[in-house]
């Protein structure tokens, strides 16, 4: 146990008072987070609602049976009543609860027609899961903009078994991603959450936004941020080895941030696209140095597969595989359209063909692999 | 023990049970094997021992039936059991027609659009429109036909109506003591369960062959061939017991009043026949 | 099987492993599925450590997250469908018979295979995590015991677990048949239905429950089935079929489940307090009632576990309306076993000591329940530990708790001998502490964000995690406590008495202890 002193200390002091007190702490992460628009601070008093109604109505049964505990001790020389029935209290503690529900439903009722009523959004983000990591969509203007948000590599390499890297002095540990997703303040925020493969969850626990990514579906929720900051959370749907392992981040920012941030990210996109689409052809050593980025961050190969193409539990081994030593076309295939009822997705759909041609030409070409050299204009033939 | 003082019979320990629990085992087992990609042979040694297990417990049953063994309560448990038996039948039918009453009445709508899911049609679907039948955005397996009602099926709900009366008029000669009719209402009956197997395997083939429909047609294959595909085993498993019950009607088994196991065999009988009314008109008529 | 022979020998007990394997004598099936489930807790409570063991502190340290999630699921099933479950059908095995004053079960030899089906079934469900030579590299299930599609399709050895859940709910229907039949038909002359024990009450409505829905899970099972392995769409929008179609149906199956886990146990608290109090149960008929409508309610309420799946509007709040409404009935339940208590002339033996807990326990794991049913909030809590905690309390301390206090009950009937009070006490102290200081804090967790089913956490998490992990070890020890307990009892001590407990009333108790091997071979009678 590497923990400091002090937190342990601090751990039981909290346990005990909490024991005490019975109430929640707000300082001491025993309740929700903060939420951060209005919607949050709605659901936040529904829960408090029903939970001190909860407390009430222990109170008051457990004094009961205490009392009876205490006082109807036999070794007291307590003698048996012979009542066993009324029916005037059993209809009174039958109808009474009832009330009490009724009163909960009411504001719960107004509180969720809110959140699902996801009309006149200022704007509309694509949100797709995938294992493990997020693609966000954006449209600029007619042009979409999109980019995969995974786990920050540091903290990927410090979650292995044997990293030998001390978490605890990881500043967010496991809550941070390589691209952020970004949103302005203030604004309604319409999302629309599917998955390519499994179902994920999008959640972000100060937002009080949380919906399935389903696969073939698509889900619709909103949410809105009243002030500027990182917000962070994680996937909440077991979707596979790697649950634990795709954050969510969302940085919120003044409006005229957020459109700077959006025009940069569309002239990145088209720059990218040409690219992509120029029929260019590439060297070996420029495509595989491409590849392994791709590999080792924004396509997750690496998850699979492994870092050295040795695979990865039950998945397969890519170092001298016969596909990715074999002739390319059914390299290109099993990468561009995936294998169906497996875990490996098509990634035709989330990498362009200059990127499919990098980490395959890096496949065929690393970890003593000797195999030819997939060219963009290859994938767009393929597909 | 073998007899209860009170007169509820109990049997002494059995062999049966235990058998029985291996050949499910090495039944599905083998057949995961199989799938796996090994010989089927774990799986047939598995229903080899299933059906000696079933000749074994239902010969001890039989002959402890005909040596008067039971009384009226024994009966009545066997009553209940088969009741509740049929329930747990019904249960089972009931996922797959909520299955497809889930499919037709919301998934479908929703992959075209409709309630709040205009996004997922217009994102991912933009061409696809919701029809019943159907197979998906995907069209997975290609273009199919559907099965009308009003052929194979509509003669199918008549032979087993038909089933059902002769069922019943060979219970009531059982009651009357008359052996021929009870024997020739259940040779019909049998003839009738079968005749309507072949029909439903000639559909399939020609499902098949003809109209492309397959399991693999989408969902609405899946449903299709599940639902009638279950149903079909039900109806060949009955005719099996009812077959048992000719046989032993032959040999002479059964009173006027003790004849339960005929009983449980013709209201599985029943059953199968109300489950096939579901079918016929939710699955082959309000397409 | 011999039919002709007539003579009686009766106190002739077959000997061996054939007794065990051919047994049709309902104390002896009783005694194999206790054993059984026994076992089982064991083996799933050992997965539940190497679980806390991981998540002591952050980090990655003992096991690979795929092999973490293989066993959160097979933690969740093997306690679901080997510990819990069998464990109340052996309950029933034992007890039914004596409390309606029957000479065994209804069917005997259907008995038998009900049992014996389990043990093939589990070891179907472990045995792949042994395949791929060491364990490490386990190949288990590892989509949790909700298996959702299409995460449960990307399994390459989905067909064991298929059949692994076939013949579980194959062995649960024969035996739910088998208890229904025994109490609807073998009762004692003069036990009306309204005079039977608590128990039995609970025990035939769980049995209808488990009959109506294990076989919804067959079904939802072999879809995936054809699914994976035969081409099937039924979980495939590419097909036309729905991911959610999955959670409806499984959730169809899964809610009443869990009622199935705990209405058996409610069964035997009203069965002890009674006993300790010395007074009759207050509100027998509306106990009755009660159970029903719960068993009722049970069956509209699934979708409570997809509020965030993206429902119409319309059906979130149908679903949040049903759910609150099952604390209604349930709270009736629990203001009956308090007023039993109150002027009662109550003693604090074992099984009344678990019985007490019992009921403060599981009312609060209902509360976090009706929390959960409120869907805003749920869209807060939903797979998070907060539900973690929820269904501990209610599982753990509701259903295991309400398990061990009919242990406690029954087990000098069952071995003719008083278990040591001591240990008995060390047990119960022990595993209620450690209850609590395991399942507690992850209310907080679960409030604060940590999800389930995570192999690893953020820092800020760190602290109650640490709790929940000694608290796990603890209960863990606590139930070696018991078991030492248990072979103590059975190979010796202190005598009990035929009636056991002073305040006891039932035909079991007027049988001899231990109960002979065939009881009530005459009926008894009763007014
Ligand atoms: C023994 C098992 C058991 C029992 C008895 C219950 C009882 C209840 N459960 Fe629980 N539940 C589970 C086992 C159980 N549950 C499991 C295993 C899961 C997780 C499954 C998974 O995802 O893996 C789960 C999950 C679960 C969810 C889904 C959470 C989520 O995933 O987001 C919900 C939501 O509504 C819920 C609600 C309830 C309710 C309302 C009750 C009610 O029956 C409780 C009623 C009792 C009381 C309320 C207390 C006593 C009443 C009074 C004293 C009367 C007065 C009270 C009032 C008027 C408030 N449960
Ligand atoms: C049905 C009853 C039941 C019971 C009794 C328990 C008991 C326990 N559970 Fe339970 N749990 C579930 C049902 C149950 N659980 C379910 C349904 C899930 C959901 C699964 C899912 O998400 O899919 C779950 C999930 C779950 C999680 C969340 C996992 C995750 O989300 O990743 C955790 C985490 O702490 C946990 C912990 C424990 C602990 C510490 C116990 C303790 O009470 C266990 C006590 C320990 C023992 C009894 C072991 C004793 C044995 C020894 C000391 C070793 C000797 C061993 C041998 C000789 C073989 N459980
Ligand atoms: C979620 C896990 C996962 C991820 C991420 C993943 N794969 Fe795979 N991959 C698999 C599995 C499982 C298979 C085996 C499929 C089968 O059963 O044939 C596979 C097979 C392959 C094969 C064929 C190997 C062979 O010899 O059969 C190649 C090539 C491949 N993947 C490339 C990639 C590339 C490139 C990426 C990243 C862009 C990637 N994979 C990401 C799981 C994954
Ligand atoms: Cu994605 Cu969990
Ligand atoms: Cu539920």
């Amino acid at each position: 146990m590497k923990l400091p002193f002090e937190r342990k200390t601090h751990a039981i002091s909290a346990f005990l008072l909490m024991l005490v007190s019975g109430s929640a702490l707000a300082d001491y992460k025993l309740n929700f987070q903060e939420p951060v628009n209005q919607l949050g601070q709605e659901i936040f008093d529904l829960h408090m609602l029903v939970f001190w109604i909860c407390v009430g109505i222990a109170l008051v049964v457990f004094s009961v049976m205490f009392y009876s505990m205490i006082a109807h001790r036999k070794s007291k020389g307590a003698v048996a009543a012979d009542f066993h029935e009324n029916t005037t209290v059993e209809v009174i503690w039958t109808i009474i609860p009832f009330i009490i529900l009724i009163s909960v439903a009411i504001p719960a009722t107004s509180t969720l027609i809110k959140i699902e009523d996801t009309g006149d959004a200022d704007i509309t983000i694509k949100v797709t899961g995938l294992q493990w990591k997020w693609k966000y969509e954006y449209d600029a203007d007619g042009t979409p903009v999109s980019f995969i948000s995974s786990l920050h590599p540091d903290h990927n390499k410090a979650r292995a078994v044997d990293s030998g890297i001390d978490v605890t002095k990881i500043e967010n540990y496991l809550l941070e991603v390589d691209n952020m997703m970004v949103v302005p303040v203030n604004k309604k925020i319409r999302l629309l959450v599917t998955s390519d493969d499994v179902i994920h969850s999008w959640w972000v626990p100060q937002f009080a936004t949380k919906k399935d990514a389903i696969p073939g579906y698509v889900n619709e929720t909103w949410t809105s941020v009243d002030k500027p900051g990182i917000y962070r959370g994680q996937c909440t749907e077991l979707c596979g080895k790697d649950h634990a392992f795709m954050p969510i981040v969302v940085k919120a920012v003044e409006e005229n941030e957020y459109n700077a941030w959006l025009a940069a990210k569309k002239t990145e996109a088209v720059a990218a696209a040409a690219e992509a689409a120029a029929d260019k052809v590439w060297s070996k050593d420029e495509l595989v140095a491409r590849g392994q980025e791709i590999y080792m961050g924004k396509g997750g190969c690496f998850g699979c597969h492994g870092a050295n193409g040795e695979g990865v539990a039950t998945f397969p081994k890519l170092a001298g595989s016969a596909i990715t030593i074999g002739p390319d076309a059914a390299h290109i295939d099993v990468v561009v359209n995936g294998k169906p009822g497996t875990a490996m997705a098509a990634y035709g759909n989330q990498l362009n063909d200059l990127e499919l041609a990098a980490v395959i030409t890096y496949e065929r070409n690393a970890w003593g692999n000797a195999a030819s050299v997939v060219q963009p204009a290859d994938i767009k033939a393929a597909r | 023990m073998s007899q209860a003082a009170g007169g509820y019979y109990l049997p002494e320990p059995s062999k049966w049970p235990i058998i029985g629990s291996i050949g499910l085992f090495l039944m599905t087992g083998g057949f995961g094997l199989y799938l796996m990609g090994m010989s089927m042979i774990t799986m047939y040694i598995g229903m080899a021992v299933l059906v000696y297990m079933l000749f074994g417990w239902f010969g001890t049953v039989i002959k402890e039936s005909e040596g008067g063994l039971y009384n009226d309560q024994v009966d009545m448990s066997f009553r209940m059991s088969m009741g509740w038996f049929i329930f747990s039948e019904v249960m089972f039918f009931a996922a797959f027609f909520g299955a497809l009453y889930y499919i037709r009445v919301f998934a479908d709508p929703w992959l075209g659009g409709a309630g709040n899911n205009l996004m997922t049609h217009d994102w991912l679907y933009p061409e696809y429109t919701s029809t019943w039948p159907t197979n998906g955005p995907g069209n997975v397996g290609g273009d199919f036909q559907t099965m009308g009602a009003w052929g194979i099926p509509a003669i199918n709900t008549l032979i087993l109506l038909t089933s059902g009366a002769t069922v019943t008029w060979a219970h009531w000669g059982l009651k009357k003591d008359n052996r021929s009719q009870l024997i020739l209402g259940l040779f019909l009956t049998v003839a009738l369960g079968f005749l309507f197997v072949g029909f439903q395997a000639y559909e399939y083939i020609h499902a098949y062959n003809d109209l492309n429909l397959k399991l693999t047609s989408g969902v609405y294959g899946s449903t299709f061939y599940m639902l009638t595909g279950f149903h079909g085993l039900h109806v060949t498993i009955g005719a099996i017991m009812l077959l048992v019950m000719l046989f032993r009607s032959m040999k002479g088994h059964f009173t006027h009043e003790n004849h339960f196991a005929f009983e449980a065999a013709a209201w599985y009988w029943h059953f199968v026949d109300v489950v096939w009314l579901g079918l016929f008109i939710f699955v082959y008529w309000l397409v | 099987m011999t039919a002709t022979t007539h003579e009686e020998h009766h106190d002739e007990i077959p000997t061996g492993i054939k007794r065990w394997l051919f047994t049709t004598n309902h104390k002896d099936i009783g005694t194999m599925y206790l054993w059984f489930s026994f076992i089982m807790l064991l083996i799933g409570g050992l997965f539940a450590l190497v679980i806390r063991a991981e998540l002591f502190q952050p980090g990655m340290q003992v096991v690979d997250p795929n092999f973490f999630n293989m066993m959160t699921t097979l933690h969740g099933l093997v306690m679901v469908f080997g510990a819990i479950m069998p464990a109340f059908v052996g309950l029933a095995n034992w007890q039914i018979p004596l409390m309606v004053g029957a000479p065994d079960m209804a069917l005997p030899r259907m008995n038998n295979w009900s049992f014996w089906i389990l043990p093939f079934a589990g070891f179907m469900l472990l045995a792949p995590m042994f395949v791929g030579g060491n364990f490490a590299s386990g190949q288990g299930p590892a989509f949790g015991w909700t298996f959702y599609e299409p995460l449960s399709g990307q399994y390459d050895k989905l067909v064991f677990f298929v059949f692994a859940v076939h013949l579980l709910g194959f062995s649960s229907i024969m035996g739910s048949i088998n208890i229904i039949a025994t109490i609807l038909n073998m009762r004692a002359p003069g036990m009306t239905l309204m005079k039977m024990p608590m128990f039995v009450w609970t025990w035939l409505i769980t049995a209808f429950l488990l009959i109506a829905v294990m076989p919804v899970l067959a079904g939802v099972v072999t879809m995936m089935l054809t699914d994976k392995y035969f081409g099937t769409s039924f979980f495939d929008a590419a097909g036309g079929g729905d991911p959610v179609l999955f959670q409806h149906v499984f959730w169809f199956f899964g809610h009443p489940e869990v009622y199935i886990m705990i209405l058996p146990a409610f069964g035997v608290v009203s069965e002890i307090i009674p006993t300790f109090a010395r007074k009759k149960l207050f509100g027998y008929a509306s106990m009755v009632y009660a159970t029903a409508s719960i068993a009722f309610l049970s069956f509209i309420v699934w979708a409570h576990h997809m509020f965030t799946v993206g429902m119409p509007v319309a059906g979130e709040l149908y679903f949040m309306y049903a759910t609150v409404l099952i604390a209604v009935p349930t709270g009736v339940k629990v203001f009956n076993w308090i007023s039993t208590m109150y002027r009662g002339s109550m003693t604090y033996e074992i099984p009344m000591l678990w019985a007490l807990c019992f009921v403060i326990l599981f009312t609060i794991g209902g509360f976090s329940g009706l929390m959960l049913g409120v869907a805003p909030a749920d869209f807060q809590y939903h797979d998070t530990y907060f539900v973690v905690a929820h269904f501990h309390y209610v599982l753990v301390s509701g259903s295991l708790f309400g398990l061990f206090a009919g242990v406690y009950y029954w087990l000098p009937k069952w071995t003719g001998n008083m278990y040591s009070n001591g240990l008995a006490q060390l047990h119960f102290w022990l595993s209620t502490i450690a209850m609590n200081l395991t399942f507690f804090p992850m209310h907080f967790t679960g409030l604060a964000g940590m999800p389930r089913r995570y192999a690893d956490y953020p820092l800020q998490f760190t602290e109650f995690n640490v709790m929940s992990s000694v608290g796990a070890f603890m209960f863990g020890f606590s139930q070696l406590i018991f078991l030492w307990l248990v072979i103590k009892t059975i190979k010796g001590g202190e005598k009990a008495t035929d009636r056991v407990w002073e305040g006891s009333h039932g035909l079991e108790w007027t049988i001899p202890s231990p109960a002979p091997y065939h009881s009530f071979t005459t009926a008894p009678e009763v007014k």
